[in-house]
C-alpha cells in the first residue's frame, strides 16, 4: 500500500509540479525537489483528491521527506 | 436566496482555508454569480482551490498594489457584467520583520510594504472599481479586519496596518456613499490560515479566546465570519456603511476572561 502512496506522489510531482522522475526518491526532501511551501500545500490538496486523506498542518509539521509523507497518508488510510 | 443574480469580485483565495474561500463558497450557495482573484506565486494554489467550488469560478490575476492590475480586472469585469453588485477585500501581507516581535526595528522599507499591501489597497480597490459599483443596485464593499483598537502580542505592524484599514474604512465610506456604496469591515476573530500561521505568536491567541469568547469560539471555522460578510453584500444591511462588524464570538465587548468556576458552572 505504502508503495501505491508513493507511485502516486511521484505522478503528481512529474505531472504537477515538473519534477524530474530521476530527482525523486523516498528519502528526497520536498526542499531539495524544489518545492516550497504555497507547493506543499497544493500537494497536500492534490493527494486528499487522489488518495481521500486529508493530512493538517500540526501532521505536516514533521513531515519533510516523501517517505515521511507516505508513512502518514498510509497511517491515516489505517 | 440572499444573494440571488449578485455579481461578486472576491479577492484573497489562496486555498481552501482562506476567510475569502469560505465567503465564495457561502455566496455560491446563496445564488451569487463569483469571479476570484489570485495573486503572483499563488496564482495556481487559487485555481487548484477553485476548482473546490460549484461552480468553479473564474480566476484573474490581481496584484492589489499594481493600479494597472486593478484597471485591468474592471475592464474584463465591464465586458462580462457591465456592473459589480459586491467587492470582498480579503488582502493582508506584512514582511517578516514586521511581525511576531521586533516592533521598534523593523525598517520604513518593510512597514511601507504591510501598509501598501493590507491598508492602502483597500481604497486603490475602492477607487478602480468605484464605477462598476456605482452602476449596481445596492453595491457593497466589505474588508477584513483584525480589531486594531489593542496591541496584540505578535501582531506588531500589521495592527497598526489594520488601525489604517479601519480609518481608511471611514473615509472610503465617505467618498463612495454618495454612489450609493456601502463599505464596511468585518472584524473576525483568529483563524487557522497561512496568512496567520506566518504571525509568530499567532497561537497566543487562542488562549485569549478561549476565555473570553461569551459564544466560544472555533479557530478553523470561517462560516461565521462568511455569512456575516455575505449579509454585508447583501440588500438586508441597507443603510450601514463605514461600519465595523466584530464576529469574534464577542471577545471584543469583554474586558476579563471568566473565573473558571463561572465558566463552567451550568
Ligand atoms: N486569519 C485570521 O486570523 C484573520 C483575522 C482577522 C482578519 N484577517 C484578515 O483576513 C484577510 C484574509 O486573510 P486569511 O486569514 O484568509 O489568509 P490567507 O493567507 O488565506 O489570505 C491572504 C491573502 O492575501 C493575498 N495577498 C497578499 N498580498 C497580495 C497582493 N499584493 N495582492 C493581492 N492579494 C494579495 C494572498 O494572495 C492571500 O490570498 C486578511 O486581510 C487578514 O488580515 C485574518
Amino acid at each position: 500500500m505504502s508503495q501505491d502512496v508513493l507511485n502516486t506522489i511521484t505522478e503528481i510531482l512529474t505531472e504537477e509540479f515538473g519534477v524530474p522522475a530521476d530527482d525523486i526518491s523516498a528519502d528526497a526532501t520536498f526542499e531539495k525537489l524544489g518545492l516550497d511551501s504555497l507547493d506543499v500545500v497544493e500537494l497536500t490538496l492534490v493527494l486528499e483528491e487522489k488518495t481521500g486523506v486529508k493530512l493538517e498542518d500540526e501532521e505536516l509539521e514533521d513531515v519533510r521527506t516523501l517517505q515521511d509523507a507516505v508513512n502518514k497518508i498510509a497511517e491515516k488510510q489505517g | 436566496m440572499l444573494l440571488d443574480g449578485k455579481r461578486l469580485l472576491i479577492t484573497g483565495v489562496l486555498d481552501p482555508r482562506s476567510i475569502a474561500f469560505s465567503v465564495a463558497k457561502v455566496a455560491q450557495e446563496q445564488g451569487a454569480e463569483v469571479v476570484l482573484t489570485g495573486f503572483g506565486r499563488g496564482m495556481k494554489l487559487t485555481k487548484r482551490s477553485a476548482g473546490r467550488l460549484t461552480p468553479t469560478p473564474d480566476v484573474r490575476e490581481l496584484d492589489a498594489t499594481k493600479d494597472e492590475d486593478i484597471a485591468a480586472v474592471a475592464a474584463d469585469l465591464a465586458d462580462r457584467w457591465g456592473a459589480i453588485d459586491g467587492i470582498l477585500h480579503a488582502i493582508g501581507f506584512a514582511p517578516a520583520s514586521c511581525l511576531g516581535g521586533g516592533f521598534l526595528d523593523a525598517p520604513w522599507e518593510d512597514v511601507s510594504t504591510a501598509l501598501h499591501v493590507s491598508t492602502y489597497s483597500y481604497v486603490a480597490l475602492g477607487r478602480g472599481f468605484a464605477d462598476l459599483l456605482a452602476a449596481a443596485d445596492n453595491p457593497a464593499i466589505v474588508g477584513l479586519d483584525f480589531d486594531a483598537q489593542v496591541a496584540w502580542p505578535g501582531y506588531d505592524w500589521m495592527g497598526v496596518a489594520k488601525a489604517g484599514l479601519e480609518s481608511a474604512n471611514r473615509y472610503l465610506a465617505r467618498d463612495l456613499g454618495p454612489h450609493g456604496v456601502r463599505v464596511n469591515l468585518v472584524a473576525a476573530g483568529p483563524l487557522n490560515t497561512m496568512a496567520a500561521r506566518s504571525i509568530d505568536g499567532f497561537s497566543g491567541f487562542e488562549g485569549v479566546w478561549d476565555d473570553r469568547a461569551p459564544l466560544g469560539w472555533d479557530l478553523s471555522d470561517p462560516t461565521p465570519v462568511a455569512k456575516t460578510v455575505c449579509s454585508l453584500l447583501s440588500d438586508w444591511t441597507p443603510g450601514i456603511t463605514g461600519e465595523i462588524i466584530h464576529v469574534d464570538g464577542g471577545v471584543h465587548a469583554i474586558g476579563a476572561g471568566m473565573p473558571a468556576e463561572a465558566a463552567d458552572s451550568d
